[in-house]
């Protein structure tokens, strides 16, 4: 049974081991995540795509209004306070960081909130103990407690939404090692974690899985997916920031009211195309989305 | 004009892929994202961009024909009835849209069709009906079969009319 007031990282005192050692790994590790998510944004040219697009809405901002030959004015260019752009970091953070809001299916927002917090507590708790050189019963409670949360997220997410025999025709056990790595080496990070505590610790087989599994989620950055918890905040931030200042890369503003103005809700209105919809409710409900998407 | 998927602003979540009538949308092992795996194969019914909740699919148009820098990208508002198409021009202007894409709310007009009345003789009889193929039958014949319709099957898996 997994005994929640230690961890293993005790054993490995007892079998020689010393903070020292486990420091250096830890740093390590760090250093590896920060050179491969180098590595992965020049070879990817995230940045350059982000600077683009962004230099993109600043120049149609900077041109004002497009002249807009059928339809209203886009009135809705807006130049953002920084009081403005504090508001939309601070709601970035709440709903698409910390809830994973991005998710509009439950499910998969579950179970990425379980593997993204389980994640970051195992390893909180693990660089506490570590680098503090001591072990409560609190860090350790939180230790196993985010391995627990972070095995359930990693496999339900593997059999959940991995698993594709429907559409994909991916089974439970088709592996292709590139593209499975981050979900494997997080499910295997759980997995041998949990293991090596509620077999008593100690320096054998699964303390060499522990090693194995780390080494390759944080050594394995450049080939995974792990480097989109640093540029999807990102993304995300934005995302909510060209929707505020109306550039949102060219996608119409249009819809029944609920206009920036009244102005803007009286043409609505009047447009001709819109008298079908004059004794319409304002809320038609759900179209395609009544149905959970089945992959067919 | 082939469909792409901004990574940033997709969820993954397959309405996409269920939608697209060449099947040519899936969702990528790696990502979880949506991706169009054939763009020679699409086109171009905007159905994915229309069905995606977070707008995150484009139309990009091909050189020769479609001027660079231009744009249409659409919205589709279910709960407001309506879709909105914004057209940018090479050239800056710009054309908003509005229409309605439903008068009555969601699901509460599906007819049954078990209950509509058969088409009378009139309809049958109908000029519009000229150039429809015999096969349809819009009489009230026995089940349509091979053999009522003087069809045989051929080594190959295709038919032909026994004459």
């Amino acid at each position: 049974m997994i005994n929640f007031d230690t961890t293993p990282i005790a054993s490995l005192i007892e079998a020689g081991y010393t903070f020292a050692d486990m420091q250096t790994y830890v740093i390590v590790m760090i250093a590896l995540v920060v050179l491969m998510t180098i590595a992965d944004l020049l070879h990817k040219g995230s940045t350059t795509y982000f600077f683009n697009a962004a230099a993109k809405a600043e120049a149609q901002l900077a041109a004002g209004n497009a002249d807009c030959s059928v339809g209203k004015e886009d009135t809705r260019l807006t130049q953002l306070s920084a009081g403005d752009k504090a508001g939309i970091l601070v709601s970035t953070i709440v709903t698409d960081v910390a809830t994973a809001g991005e998710f509009h299916n439950p499910v998969r927002r579950l179970v990425h909130i379980l593997t993204m917090y389980g994640f970051i507590l195992f390893n909180a708790a693990t660089a506490m103990i570590i680098f503090g050189e001591a072990e409560t019963a609190t860090l350790a409670t939180v230790w196993n407690l985010g391995a627990i949360m972070l095995l359930v997220g990693s496999f339900w997410f593997w059999f959940s939404f991995k698993v594709d025999g429907q559409a994909e025709g991916v089974a439970w056990n088709s592996i292709t090692l590139r593209k499975d790595m981050f979900s494997l080496s997080l499910m295997g990070t759980s997995l041998t974690a949990l293991g090596w505590s509620i077999y008593g610790g100690g320096t054998g087989v699964w303390f060499a899985l522990v090693l194995l599994s780390t080494a390759s989620l944080f050594g394995g950055v450049y080939w995974s997916k792990f480097s989109h918890m640093f540029f999807k905040p990102a993304a995300a931030y934005n995302k909510r920031i060209i929707q505020a200042n109306g550039t949102n890369e060219n996608l119409p503003h249009e819809t029944r009211f609920g206009g920036a103005t009244p102005e803007d809700d009286d043409f609505q209105k009047n447009r001709h195309s819109m008298e079908l919809l004059v004794d319409a409710p304002m809320d038609m409900g759900l179209g395609i989305k009544r149905e959970a998407p089945k992959h067919y | 004009m082939p469909t792409f998927v901004y990574m940033t602003r997709c969820d993954g979540c397959g309405h996409c892929v269920d939608i697209c009538p060449s099947d040519i949308m899936h969702i990528d092992d790696k990502y979880r994202r949506a991706y169009n795996i054939e763009p020679n194969m699409c086109w171009e019914c905007y159905s994915c961009v229309k069905a995606c909740p977070h707008q995150a699919i484009d139309v990009r148009g091909y050189a020769d024909f479609a001027p660079l820098g231009h744009s249409v990208r659409t919205i589709r508002d279910e709960e407001k009835g309506t879709i909105a198409w914004r057209v940018k021009f090479r050239d800056g202007r710009v054309k908003n849209f509005l229409s309605p894409i439903t008068t009555q709310p969601w699901g509460t007009k599906i007819p049954d069709f078990r209950n509509e009345a058969e088409p009378s003789d009139e309809m049958r009889n109908s000029e519009l009906l000229a150039f429809e193929p015999k096969y349809i039958r819009m009489d009230d014949g026995g089940l349509h079969t091979l053999e009522s319709n003087k069809l045989s099957l051929k080594a190959g898996g295709e038919y032909h009319e026994s004459l």
